[in-house]
């Protein structure tokens, strides 16, 4: 066989589908979807392509997404919460490639967002569509290797095992001791894995107004939450399910109510607690929240106080704290708010795309 | 200080430049051509065609020098390669009864029509360096005196091409290799292969999801795709106990095979070309049932290129996940089709094994929550109870 | 491709009006009841509204036998599905991945049809049912998934006792079969997860 043949002609732009699948492998994940949201919860086995993005790095969530986007739609891909981690940079060119895909950073821009391990602290709205990108479907897996028994598992409901495990966690520890990929109920039927998000984020997703699709590439499971569906994340009476706390506001933007990442600050154990919803705490200091931290980090040049470009001069003076936060939202650079102290070739910014 | 993370995407960017600088090596040596890898490297090829599953032995070779020999990433480019080519059709069944055989032994006669045929081999080199590869250009004579027949001074045989090739005793193959386990067939005594009913086309595992138990089909597609050393692995674990097997080499068998597609519209074969294949089928002993007279059993490998160790290696896994078959127990990883199935493919495995250095910093700050607090709540309860000891002691 | 003169055109640009009718579909199956326009430019066959006509070239090919009535099957519907899907056309409709039926006849019923298995319900046939009317006629309540708190519909042109089928076929979940109820270029989803209740 002569290779040449079969290379593409121009190897710069390669001959690849819009999206990179061809149509009969999209409509097979089509038909899929379908099944996934006519029964939310269950896991629909499907013939995952193999990726030009490796096993594991999020190609479930890509062909999800590569299988339902089109010209009409913005996208927004974030990995722990951020725009500008590495992956979600890498997934968003390939769709931007493969699809001159419309991006953004901006959830309540967004028509699709991919996540993997977070979703936005932003409420979703309906006709939004959040794909998420799972290691694992099967939430029983870590208690039953085998998948001819997780399968016969869900087909009757037995999910005794699952509530043992989660009492002995209590009996051991004093709590179920599950923080993330935190198990829920589907419909009152399916035990789902939410995706290895923090059960801060569970709450969110019950009877959201969005769509939510699952894709796991390696496993070759999808799996879908129409709107509106009951998700209850697994707990007893004695010991309610609850969430993450942290005792102090993010540094940055004083936000008391979103998920933050802790950032070792020196050697000395000091550390600083963030926002992982990068663009949700972007938003808030563009609209003039200001946290303990951010004159120190200013100062240092590490972020942008005030991602806003509206408002030139001192900032705190002329700021309106009233000000309509789309209006103020809409003026700002996403991409240069904050910026690597460590590398001089990272601090080019990541830039939207939109 | 805090250390932000954006300028990912310029991050990246350079990390591609970095890994074309680290391919290319010191630019004072020659650039390695795809040419000299596909005639050099033809083991390594072979082993990035199987488990790239896709027989090309340019792209396998360009998928070498791409990936800087890595030969699970080179095996993830040509899949992913793979994926995007159209399907024309299915070929027709190779018969690898008809090989133009390079090499052809069997371990369970010492003679048989055909005779031992011993190619192309490291099996009776001995490992030993032979240093004339190490400045010398086309050395075609083997190092080992002894075997050669020439004399033995290393040192006068410091250039290559100074070594005399040997006049083998080299007589035209028979054009009669009739495969060892159709012989033991004849007398009834081999477990026959029959196609399942109505002979349906083979499941393809790269289009559907596999449910289980696997058919064989899909076990032997999984497996002559499987990571080699993965089967290498399980294949010995069965030899050593973990698996009940038996196993005696019937025959291995490497050469070329002809590989014919019916195009609808012609309605007759026609010829695509040649490819080259290893065939390993193993004999093992089968006590036989109530119903059945005792008949030895069969692990296949097959594999492209000169592959032997993937062949046997497959071959041993093959019987041992037959065991449903036959009514064993499946006590051990290799019987285990869903084991076997779902860790053998390799480039699944790296990706999911290297994901790991992907942030997970979002689920490891819940961890960290959860302990600080549990260690906290623990320590201020056991505070609690020394402060009550005393008390109790009175 | 070379067309047969008798069959007409498909899909012009396959690519994107498949994308944009699949999320008609989409959002038709995750928010049942809300009426969703399934555009393809396509001018259906003979016996297929274009919704049901846009829908079945978005979703079938080889690998989905369909099931159409026989007076469809045998005509020009038949042929033109076979055409452009690929799709093989079975006469048992427990074998279908996808099956259209005309909403006011009395068969087949849509227990006929594949409900998955407990291990598998993704298994089960999609029923593409045609009526005369997405509203106008008796209205019925719908909850469940995808559905705020309730909604309601009133397609025009279904059999007596379909509304208990569809009941029954809920009753099987998570089996049973999922149905869109098609006329011109829109549809409604009603996955088996919907219950039906009666108008209040």
């Amino acid at each position: 066989m002569n290779a040449q043949q079969t290379w593409p002609a121009d190897d710069a732009s390669p001959a690849y589908n819009y999206a990179y699948l061809d149509e009969q492998t999209k409509r097979m994940i089509r038909r899929a979807l379908l099944k996934a949201v006519a029964v939310p919860g269950y896991q629909v086995p499907f013939g995952s392509r193999e990726m030009p993005l490796a096993r594991g790095w999020g190609t479930g969530g890509i062909q999800v997404t590569a299988a339902i986007i089109g010209p009409d739609d913005t996208l927004k891909v974030i990995d722990q919460g951020a725009d500008d981690t590495t992956n979600a940079v890498s997934i968003r060119r390939f769709f931007e490639k493969t699809a001159d895909a419309r991006t953004t950073e901006a959830t309540a821009e967004a028509t699709i967002i991919q996540t993997r391990h977070r979703i936005p602290e932003a409420p979703l709205r309906a006709g939004q569509i959040m794909v998420y990108q799972v290691p694992q479907p099967e939430p029983l897996r870590k208690l039953e290797p085998r998948e001819a028994e997780t399968r016969k598992m869900h087909a009757w409901a037995e999910y005794g095992l699952m509530q043992v495990k989660l009492y002995e966690n209590i009996a051991r520890f004093g709590e179920v001791t599950t923080t993330y990929d935190y198990p829920v109920m589907i419909n009152g039927r399916y035990i789902m894995a939410p995706s290895p998000i923090p059960k801060f984020d569970n709450p969110k997703m019950h009877m959201s107004p969005a769509l939510q699709l699952f894709g796991a590439g390696r496993e070759k499971r999808i799996y879908a939450l129409p709107p509106h569906t009951s998700v209850r994340s697994l707990d007893f009476e004695d010991h309610p399910f609850r969430i993450q706390s942290w005792s102090a506001p993010c540094a940055l933007c004083a936000a008391t109510d979103s998920y933050l990442d802790e950032v070792v600050i020196d050697d000395q154990g000091a550390r600083m607690f963030v926002c992982s919803d990068s663009h949700h705490c972007e938003t808030r200091r563009a609209q003039g929240h200001r946290g303990t931290m951010l004159g120190d980090a200013a100062t240092s040049g590490l972020v942008d106080p005030s991602p806003s470009a509206v408002i030139p001069g001192d900032r705190r003076e002329t700021r309106d704290p009233f000000r309509n936060p789309t209006e103020q939202g809409s003026g700002m650079d996403p991409g240069s708010a904050l910026r690597s102290a460590r590398d001089d070739d990272a601090k080019v910014e990541a830039g939207a795309k939109s | 200080m805090y250390v932000a993370v954006k300028g990912g995407e310029a991050a990246i960017l350079a990390t591609h430049d970095l890994v074309a600088e680290a391919r290319r090596g010191d630019a004072a040596v020659p650039e390695i051509s795809v040419a000299q890898i596909r005639e050099q490297q033809g083991l390594a090829c072979a082993r990035v065609m199987n488990e790239g599953s896709l027989y090309d032995a340019d792209l396998a070779a360009l998928a070498l020098k791409q990936a800087q020999g890595d030969v699970i990433e080179a095996a993830f480019l040509m899949r992913a390669y793979r994926t995007t080519l159209p399907r024309f059709g299915s070929s027709e069944p190779i018969d690898t009864a008809r090989m133009a055989i390079r090499r052809r032994v069997s371990a369970t006669y010492k003679d048989l029509p055909g005779g031992q045929v011993l190619g192309p081999t490291y099996d009776y080199t001995h490992r030993l360096f032979d240093f004339a590869l190490m400045d010398n250009e086309s050395v075609m004579v083997g190092p080992d005196p002894t075997i050669s027949g020439q004399d033995g001074a290393s040192g006068a045989n410091a250039a290559g091409d100074a070594r005399v090739k040997p006049e083998h005793d080299a007589k035209p193959l028979d054009s009669h290799m009739p495969r060892v386990p159709d012989i033991l067939g004849a007398e009834g005594l081999m477990e026959p292969e029959i196609a399942p009913e109505g002979d349906p086309r083979p499941f393809d595992l790269t289009r559907e999801p596999v449910s289980f138990p696997a058919d064989r089909d899909v076990r032997l597609q999984a497996m002559a795709r499987g990571d080699e050393g993965f089967l290498l692995g399980l294949g010995y674990s069965v030899q050593r106990g973990f698996g009940n097997s038996h196993p005696f080499v019937g025959e291995i068998r490497v050469g070329e095979v002809s590989v014919e597609f019916v195009p609808e519209e012609l309605g007759f074969a026609v010829d695509l070309g040649e490819i080259t294949l290893t065939e390993c089928q193993m004999v093992n002993q089968f006590a036989g049932s109530k119903d059945v007279p005792p008949q030895f059993t069969r692990g296949y490998g097959l594999a492209f290129g000169h592959s032997e160790r993937k062949a046997m290696s497959m071959s041993l896994v093959d019987r041992a996940l037959k065991c449903r078959e036959f009514g064993e127990a499946a006590q051990y990883p290799a019987q285990q089709d869903e084991f076997v199935l779902y860790h053998s493919d390799n480039v699944e495995a790296a990706g999911f094994v290297e994901h790991l250095k992907l942030p997970h910093y979002v689920d490891f700050q819940g961890e960290l929550e959860l302990i600080r607090r549990i260690r906290k709540e623990r320590a201020e309860r056991l505070a609690n109870e020394t402060e009550a000891l005393p008390e109790a002691a009175e | 491709m070379t067309t047969n003169p008798l069959i007409g055109a498909g899909f012009t640009d396959p690519v994107f009006q498949s994308q944009s009718a699949f999320r008609a579909l989409l959002a038709a199956l995750s928010e049942p009841g809300t009426r969703q326009v399934v555009t393809g430019g396509i001018a259906p066959p003979d016996g297929l509204h274009a919704a049901t006509a846009t829908a079945l070239l978005t979703l079938a090919d080889y690998e989905t036998p369909i099931w159409l009535p026989p007076g469809l099957r045998d005509d020009v519907a038949g042929a033109w599905l076979r055409f452009h899907c690929g799709a093989a056309l079975v006469s048992e409709p427990g074998l279908a991945a996808f099956a259209v039926i005309d909403g006011a006849s009395s068969a087949p019923l849509l227990a006929d049809f594949n409900p998955g298995n407990d291990q598998f319900p993704d298994r089960s046939t999609t029923v593409i049912v045609q009526c005369t009317g997405l509203d106008g006629d008796e209205a019925v309540t719908l909850t469940g998934p995808g559905i705020a708190n309730s909604r309601l519909i009133s397609p025009a042109g279904l059999r007596p006792g379909f509304w208990a089928e569809v009941a029954a076929n809920n009753d099987a979940y998570p089996l049973g079969v999922d149905l869109l109820l098609s006329h011109g270029d829109a549809v409604f989803g009603l996955p088996r997860s919907t219950r039906i209740g009666e108008a209040i």
